[in-house]
């Protein structure tokens, strides 16, 4: 019944610091070839540390199989359809990896001399181009070191634009359906956040924008496609309602794999807005992160930008740091490097019409998913989708299963659950994003585990409610971990 | 079937409030920590603190939501439930009781008017 | 799957879009390249930077030996391509990994609780400031001159827009360590934080204990910044600290011109709930085996929203675990020898050189002005393939004509009896 997966033996493994025992090492250091330097005379002896307690001792053999095991216990897009809504994970191209770690650049020190670091350079001149370019902006950073960094650059922009018009305004109007980054990110940039209420339709209505936008509102945060994966179609109408009160328009990025090649938020009234690199731009998400958050601009927001900015002299590159008008630095050096060589890797593998071709095959997996799923779960919105679909557990919820269990069901069928209950304004969401590197064979066969999920609801409950069953860690519990929190290891 | 006792007085932010002369124990209702679910951490203000009425004054938490707790009276913070900062699975066995969050000494006594009968609170969550 | 959707074709599926609202041409990017061209591109531009220079820059990011398991490890397809672990039974490994990390932090550190890692040291130095103010419900941020340039400049972008006002303390002209008759001066009653770096951006150690004790003193907390993680094979811990935050470059993460890196931040546990971040906590599952999972994520964006301790949602796992394969490779006793070999290194090279500033410091330090500048000294080191120090005219002009050196193990005696002849020692 279930095709994807079967069960097979894993490897337990302790945690490294029980693996540890005195004395045992898995490194060698060239001899030393100056003089040894007592710590105690070169630093004193208050300032000199007895052994780090517990730290591991282990063989380079131990080191190996500890991480290897450990990394058996995971899920991973290289296994199989990783669907998340909202976190694009498509798969992650090798050749990525393997420039990204091109001597030259890998190991090039950001204070190095500018002359030594052309190359570097041409990296990320080439990436603001192309970025630029996609989004139809007209000036990008780097610096961002992910999402949630880039919305909190833009609001800066936004926030200097208005200064320097004579009043930086109070609030961020943000729809109910935003990502939890958007107004917690209104909050660190000195903004309240007020919440607009999204339409049968699951979008913004201008009627309900305008009645909301008032001299005090500083910009507009606005995902699109949304986070139900529908297109605000009134766009242009609710730029011009924010840009007649001198507002901006914030754009978050999230979802522009729906978008590349298709539509450019510079086309359509969008002031500033950020990139997600690990989403649309494959760069792997590694458990967590590094990301990249890349902001665009118009014209009107780029001498707000953090520094330094690029700047072509003669026939080299040039850091430039005489900005007056900037908002300052958002991080150290000039932003998440590595990631952007694998982001440039990428757009130059696709070149623009593999980029938009990716963005329709993005579009058609996420319909052809809603397709085979109508029938059995109930779609929030009628909307057309876009990248990703949303549905409710209205139908398994009323035999008492919530999008939760079906989630940790789907694992038993050898997948990554969707997102779970996100976006806020649909009741128990099912949250569903392909990506366009995923074949018909891997959907049809997510498609069927989630019909026979839904049959089990029916059916067999029971079976739902205490998945998953073949896991190697069943359901963990998070109330316990929460009351009596555990966050690292000691010697009991 | 949960019972409200009669001698408290309720919010529709699922409070409680309990009046002794001029002090008064406050709590949440049982309908609020039966909607959180496992409540794992309870944030309260110290001893001292002036609370305000219909202002929020600490929070309950689940492993995934928030709820604020807002004040059904308004006064100074005489007491806090320590209980609750080691075991806040008590709030979720027995809310009208045991698991009080604070005791206040009342500044505004008329406030109380304001509040719902156990039976205007059970017509209000539907009980 | 045209067909089973009932659309024409690819097109048909954007058609609900306004006309006006689409890109009516194709992208200006030029067509999609091979495999080998790829390579070959940026193969040419690693070429045209410092490639096989030996490097004697420090300033926040050194050129620390990555011990090959590193890579072995990250490259699993499992570490790679996996997301946030929010399904713990799928995601044990990573979640694993990241309580090891947490670990082994506050075993570094001298802290109770670390988190499962921050952008990097700049952006950890803001969100420590803005945990002071959560914790003593105070806004006024004191911060060392001699904490990375950079990094105060980030502090200074995040803090205005908090309005928390931030002064700097002085650096003792003599030492280069933090002038603390300055700090005492400056302390008051509404000041959430004093921010220190150790060693500081001179290479200098900072006397944490004393600095510690005038903030407490005026009940603000002591936030303990390091830039250099290996110096911490040998410092004494910062236990005296309330916060402290850190970049962990040092750890087998390549330079990569400024990133990605990792950052901590790590607290005293009585501060565990305005921690930013996420936090990975042990439990049992329901067969009653050990088991991790996100917890305490009721501080988060995706739950508190607006009221989140921070909006930091993406973080630098996979750099935190190369920083973790590192520290178990290296472990108790290599990450001390290591530590110790960069010790001596940058004290053999300062045997040779007028050191400007007397504070212990440990692999790196301040060279004196002397009859060259530093743009002579560094040219002619650049003829011998090796890069120099900083000029630190840039960040501190009263300090023009002095050099920032840094050496690590990877650095050669006779590299560094070059870079002292270009200094002109000897002369």
């Amino acid at each position: 019944m279930v095709k994807k997966v079967r069960s097979h033996i894993t490897q337990n493994e302790p945690l490294l610091f029980e693996r540890s025992s005195p004395g045992k090492k898995g490194y060698q250091l060239p001899d030393l070839d100056v003089p040894t330097v007592s710590a105690e005379e070169a630093l004193g002896a208050d300032n000199t540390r007895a052994e780090i307690e517990d730290f591991p001792e282990v063989s380079e053999v131990d080191v190996i199989r500890h991480f290897t095991r450990l990394s058996t216990w995971n899920y991973a897009i290289d296994l199989g359809c990783y669907p998340l809504g909202s976190c694009t994970m498509k798969y992650n191209p090798r050749v990525n990896e393997l420039v990204a770690r091109t001597e030259g650049l890998a190991w090039a020190h950001p204070y190095q001399p500018e002359s030594l670091a052309q190359g570097a350079m041409e990296v990320m001149a080439a990436l603001e181009a192309a970025l630029a370019e996609i989004t139809g902006m007209d000036a990008v950073t780097l610096q961002p070191a992910a999402g949630a960094h880039g919305e909190y650059t833009g609001l800066l922009l936004t926030r200097a634009l208005l200064e320097s018009r004579g009043n930086p305004r109070k609030k961020i109007l943000a729809p109910d359906s935003a990502h939890g980054t958007n107004p917690a990110t209104a909050t660190m940039a000195g903004y309240a956040v007020e919440n607009i209420k999204s339409n049968d339709r699951g979008v913004i209505s201008p009627e309900t924008l305008a009645a909301a936008v008032n001299e005090d509102v500083a910009a507009l945060m606005v995902t699109n496609p949304n986070t139900l994966g529908v297109f605000e179609e009134e766009i242009r109408k609710i730029a011009d309602i924010m840009h007649s009160k001198g507002c901006m328009v914030y754009m978050d990025g999230a979802n522009m794999n729906a978008l590349v090649g298709i539509a450019r938020p510079g086309d359509f009234g969008v002031d500033v807005m950020h990139l997600n690199l690990h989403k649309t731009f494959s760069t792997p998400h590694g458990g967590g992160g590094p990301g990249a958050g890349a902001v665009a601009v118009r014209s009107h927001l780029e001498p707000f930008l953090p520094g330094p900015r690029l700047k072509r002299v003669g026939e080299a590159w040039s850091w430039n740091y005489d900005l007056p008008q900037s908002i300052g630095r958002v991080r150290a050096f000039y932003g998440n490097f590595g990631v952007l060589v694998r982001a440039l890797a990428y757009i130059m593998a696709h070149g623009g019409p593999g980029l938009r071709l990716a963005t329709m095959d993005a579009v058609l997996n996420a319909n052809y998913v809603r397709k085979l799923l109508e029938p059995y779960y109930e779609i929030a919105y009628k909307a057309p989708s876009m990248h990703e679909c949303v549905f409710s557990d209205d139908r398994q919820a009323a035999k008492g299963v919530r999008t939760g269990d079906i989630a940790k069901r789907m694992i038993d069928y050898g997948f990554h659950p969707y997102t779970v209950s996100f976006p806020l304004i649909v009741h128990g969401a099912l949250m569903i994003e392909p990506t366009e590197t995923e074949g018909k064979a891997e959907l049809d066969q997510m498609a069927e585990a989630l019909i026979a999920i839904a049959d089990e609801v029916e059916k067999d409950p029971q079976m739902v409610l205490k998945a998953p069953h073949t896991t190697r860690t069943g359901r963990v519990d998070e109330v316990g971990a929460a009351r009596k929190p555990v966050l690292r290891w000691k010697r009991s | 079937m949960t019972t409200y006792p009669e001698d408290l007085y309720y919010t529709k932010e699922h409070e409680w409030v309990r009046v002794e002369g001029q002090s008064a124990t406050i709590g949440i209702t049982d309908h609020a920590q039966s909607e959180l679910g496992d409540i794992v951490y309870v944030d309260l203000p110290q001893p001292g603190a002036t609370i305000e009425q219909g202002k929020t004054f600490g929070s309950v938490e689940s492993v995934k939501a928030v709820s604020d707790v807002y004040a059904p009276v308004s006064g100074e913070v005489a007491e806090v439930n320590q209980t609750l900062a080691t075991n806040p699975e008590k709030l979720n066995e027995d809310p009208h009781g045991e698991a009080w969050l604070v005791k206040i000494k009342l500044t505004a006594p008329d406030e109380i008017k304001q509040l719902l009968s156990a039976a205007d609170y059970q017509k209000y969550i539907g009980a | 799957m045209l067909d089973a959707i009932g659309a024409e074709s690819l097109e048909s599926l954007f058609s609900h879009l306004p006309e006006d609202v689409r890109l009516a041409r194709p992208l200006n990017i030029a067509a999609g390249k091979s495999e080998y061209e790829i390579v070959d591109y940026f193969r040419a531009r690693g070429g045209e930077t410092a490639n096989g220079y030996a490097s004697f820059l420090g300033a926040g990011v050194y050129s620390h030996y990555r011990p090959v398991m590193v890579d072995t490890v990250v490259s699993r397809g499992e570490f790679l391509t996996s997301y946030t672990p929010y399904q713990a039974e799928i995601s044990q490994g990573i979640l694993t990994t990241i309580f090891e990390f947490q670990t082994m932090i506050c075993q570094l550190t001298g802290m109770d609780v670390a988190n499962a890692s921050m952008y990097d040291g700049s952006t950890a130095v803001p969100e420590a400031a803005m945990m002071a103010a959560r914790v003593t419900g105070r806004d006024r941020v004191l911060v060392s001159r001699a904490v990375h340039p950079e990094y105060r400049e980030v502090l200074a972008t995040y803090a205005s827009r908090q309005g928390m006002p931030v002064e700097e303390i002085a650096y003792d002209a003599a030492t280069g360590s933090v002038d603390l008759e300055d700090l005492e001066r400056k302390l008051d009653t509404k000041t959430a934080a004093v921010i220190i770096q150790s060693p500081n951006f001179f290479g200098a150690v900072e006397n944490v204990k004393k600095a510690a004790a005038l903030a407490h003193a005026k009940g603000a907390l002591l936030v303990y910044v390091f830039a250099e993680a290996v110096s911490l094979g040998l410092l004494e811990p910062p236990r005296d600290a309330d916060i402290v935050v850190g970049e962990l470059q040092s750890f087998a993460i390549t330079p990569s011109y400024g990133g990605p890196f990792a950052g901590i931040i790590a607290a005293k546990e009585k501060f565990l709930r305005q921690m930013p971040g996420r936090l990975v906590g042990e439990s049992k599952d329901v067969n009653g085996n050990r088991a991790f999972c996100l917890t305490l994520s009721t501080r988060e964006q995706h739950i508190r929203r607006e009221k989140a301790t921070s909006n930091i949602c993406t973080n630098q796992a996979l750099v935190a675990l190369m920083a973790t394969v590192f520290m178990s490779v290296y472990g108790k006793q290599g990450l001390r020898e290591l530590a110790q070999q960069n010790l001596s290194k940058a004290h053999y090279l300062a045997s040779k050189l007028p050191v400007r500033f007397s504070g212990p410091f440990f692999n790196e330090f301040v060279v004196k002005p002397g009859r060259r500048t530093p743009a002579e000294v560094n040219g002619e080191l650049l003829g011998k393939k090796i890069i120099g120090g900083l000029d630190l005219e840039r960040f501190y002009p009263e300090l023009k004509g002095s050099v920032l050196v840094c050496c690590t193990e990877m650095v050669t005696r006779s590299q560094m009896d070059e870079v002292a002849r270009a200094f002109g020692a000897g002369e």
